[in-house]
């Protein structure tokens, strides 16, 4: 590249960072608004966006009683000893705006009680700002309880899969009735059907042995394709390329219906030979191509030795292999976990993370505080799997084409 | 080409590979021909799909299914919506992937950018799902919009819009979503054929006065088309195959319906017409594994 001056660059690169962060930022933004609503309370969520929780918090009636009362009471409102609007009990006797009205309408010292300025005219709006007024005391004087603006309970509730009116810790605390019949507000609760904590178990059921069998059984393939000789390899390999764009739903129905005459329907076993079949196309393909690079003096050496092929293939090839297995590994481990179709069809009644999100969709989004942090319990794994080892995915990524 | 040494005995081939040809015969083959041959069949799989013909009613006696499959109002409309997200969501898909790829190539904070635009990709359909229709939330009683759009919409003075259920727009607020998912895909394969171009031509270019612009269109361009065909191909399957997104945010109501999600209704309830839809799915792949496999022995012969 030519020499510039620093400045020189940064300016003539500005839109390119503007434009660029921008779109970073739409990208992040919705999920950022899932993450954040997941944390927040019931009544928070159904009352104001996700957003408010980045600015200032707005206390209600703040803004009155700072135009009519602060002059005199003080902002603490604490400043005439003989009028502490900071006392509880003090602010206890005036619960409603029509029971201040009439305090207000009395003079102080021979003066109006509000001069400058002085409550609007009209009575309906001069109510209206004292009703503000009164919850604005009320906090002061700490009489309203302060709702906590982030909570964990959401959380419980998914594990759980609670779906009462109001949360599963206060319902236990409680031992509202309803709670009592569905858990039992102890640790097993975490393994009731409807929870996601359950369906993590699940997922974490199907997910592994999904992910290490193709990758062991497509090891075993790659290697007699790419090492060893025998009628129609070139053939039947660019077969399993062909094969690797079968979509995954032509074998849902006569797959499910197999499965039913073998007494295998909704077993997880049934679910981890689906996986490694649609599998295997894929894994064969990506690590033929890997073993098929390892230097060939290394194979000759091997058999020179006198080693024969399952030692080479168990000694020499897996132990090189391990980045492309890793990269596999990740690949499917990820395919598998946020796999809804195949599990929907497969284990209906061990619902896993994505079917178990799906249950929790209420068409009028009145749960959004529980879908939101179920959702993210989904998302856990996955993103500690990719930001760990984003490397080896993106070169799985990479390395092949795509998968049913 | 192999040394000889590493000849063996016939059998011993087969024995590694039996495993997973069996796996796949099953799993794979087998289910595309039963496919087939259940396309023909009526509800329960069982009878000939020519049951279901009504008298005095268009039939297509053995093929009744395809009759359904290719001519019913529910498919013709999942069809041309099918057809919309190819035209709109593969090139949308795959011209903001290239853009990522050209912008996060000259900045400092590459790989954070990068992977800020990856991250759809790890996480699930069903979750980028629920994340979008939270984004797309209508609040219809009166109450506060606590959808990101909508209470955007609200400051700006407009009106709140129902982004999933307005039909004239709700197939686009979806193909979003998806732009959204696979645009780090894209960028991913993209800017890796990118860093690989020869860095001496783009050199001798820059040193030849070219500018960016004439740059990125007579040498980046020509250079990465091989790419940008193997990622659009890619993107059709998907696009073909486009499910979760679609089953979780309208179920395929208001309009939104796609080919995909029309089987997955009909799996259970008439496993003659699911099946003929899904041989249509497989037919309208079949372009796509001709090319993979194509590109394959192109790949193979270059080794």
């Amino acid at each position: 590249m030519k020499p510039f001056s620093g400045l020189n660059h940064i300016l003539r690169n500005l839109p390119i960072h503007l434009a660029l962060i921008i779109m970073c930022l739409l990208w992040i933004l919705p999920t950022l608004g899932l993450f954040v609503t997941s944390f927040r309370s019931r009544e928070a969520v159904r009352t104001s966006g996700w957003w408010t929780i980045f600015q200032r918090e707005q206390q209600p009636g703040r803004a009155e009683y700072e135009t009519y009362c602060a002059s005199c009471h003080g902002p603490q409102g604490d400043a005439l000893a003989e009028a502490d609007l900071s006392d509880p009990a003090l602010i206890a006797k005036y619960p409603r705006a029509n029971r201040l009205l009439p305090v207000l309408k009395q003079e102080v010292n021979g003066m109006p009680h509000l001069s400058n300025p002085a409550l609007p005219e009209n009575p309906k709006d001069a109510l209206d700002t004292l009703t503000s007024i009164v919850t604005y005391l009320q906090t002061l004087s700490g009489e309203s309880e302060q709702t906590a603006r982030l909570t964990l309970r959401n959380y419980a509730d998914a594990l759980v899969g609670y779906k009462g009116t109001q949360d599963y810790i206060t319902d236990c605390e409680q031992g509202t009735a309803s709670a009592l019949t569905k858990f039992h507000c102890n640790a097993s609760d975490l393994l009731n059907p409807e929870g996601m904590g359950r369906a993590f178990v699940n997922t974490l059921i199907v997910a592994i042995p999904s992910t290490i069998l193709p990758i062991f059984f497509a090891a075993l393939a790659a290697y007699a394709f790419a090492w060893m000789d025998f009628k129609g390899r070139q053939w039947l390999f660019a077969v399993l390329v062909g094969l690797q764009i079968v979509p995954l739903q032509a074998a849902l129905v006569p797959i499910a219906r197999l499965y039913v005459s073998l007494d295998m329907a909704d077993t997880f076993l049934g679910i981890w030979l689906f996986h490694t079949g649609f599998g295997l196309p894929y894994a064969i393909y990506l690590m033929r191509n890997f073993i098929g690079s390892l230097p060939r003096e290394m194979f000759e050496a091997a058999y020179i030795d006198g080693a024969n092929h399952w030692l080479v293939f168990l000694r020499v090839v897996l132990p090189l292999s391990l980045p492309a297995i890793a990269s596999l590994g990740i690949f499917q481990f990820l395919w598998v976990w946020n796999d809804f179709l195949v599990a929907k069809v497969f284990l209906p009644t061990h619902p896993v993370l994505t079917v178990q999100v799906t249950n929790l969709i209420d068409p009028r989004g009145g749960n959004w505080h529980i879908l939101t942090s179920a959702a993210f319990l989904s998302f856990i794994i996955p993103m500690i799997v990719f930001f760990a080892f984003q490397r080896y995915f993106v070169r799985g990524l990479l390395a092949g084409s795509v998968k049913g | 080409m192999l040394p000889t040494i590493t000849r063996q005995g016939r059998l011993v081939p087969w024995l590694y590979l039996a495993p997973a040809l069996v796996i796949m015969l099953i799993f794979i083959v087998f289910p595309v021909f039963n496919t087939i041959s259940l396309s023909l069949k009526d509800k329960t799989g069982t009878r000939s799909a020519e049951v279901s013909c009504v008298a005095g009613e268009p039939c297509w006696g053995k093929f009744e299914n395809y009759r359904y499959a290719l001519t019913h109002p529910e498919m013709t409309q999942a069809l041309r919506n099918n057809a919309l997200w190819l035209l709109l969501m593969v090139p949308g898909t795959v011209i903001v992937g290239l853009l990522f790829a050209l912008l996060a190539d000259r900045v400092p904070y590459e790989s954070l950018a990068k992977s800020i635009i990856f991250m759809p990709m790890a996480i699930s359909f069903v979750g980028a799902g629920v994340i979008w229709r939270f984004v797309y939330h209508i609040e219809s009683g009166g109450g506060k919009q606590i959808g990101l759009l909508n209470a955007l919409l609200l400051k700006l003075g407009a009106n709140p819009v129902a982004f999933l259920s307005n039909p004239a727009i709700n197939n686009y607020a979806l193909m979003v979503v998806g732009v959204w998912l696979w645009a780090g895909f894209c960028m991913t394969v993209l800017s890796a054929a990118i860093k690989g171009l020869p860095s001496d031509v783009l050199e001798a270019a820059r040193v030849d006065g070219t500018n960016e612009w004439q740059l990125f269109w007579r040498i980046i361009l020509p250079m990465i088309a091989p790419t940008l065909l193997v990622v659009t191909t890619t993107m059709v399957i998907n696009v073909l195959k486009i499910f979760d997104i679609v089953f979780v945010m309208t179920g395929g109501n208001f309009g939104t319906e796609v080919i995909a999600n029309r089987m997955f209704k009909l799996i259970v309830t008439d496993t003659g017409r699911s099946m003929a839809i899904t041989v249509l799915l497989i037919v309208l792949t079949i372009p796509m594994m001709l090319f993979n496999v194509y590109r394959f022995r192109l790949q193979e012969r270059e080794r």
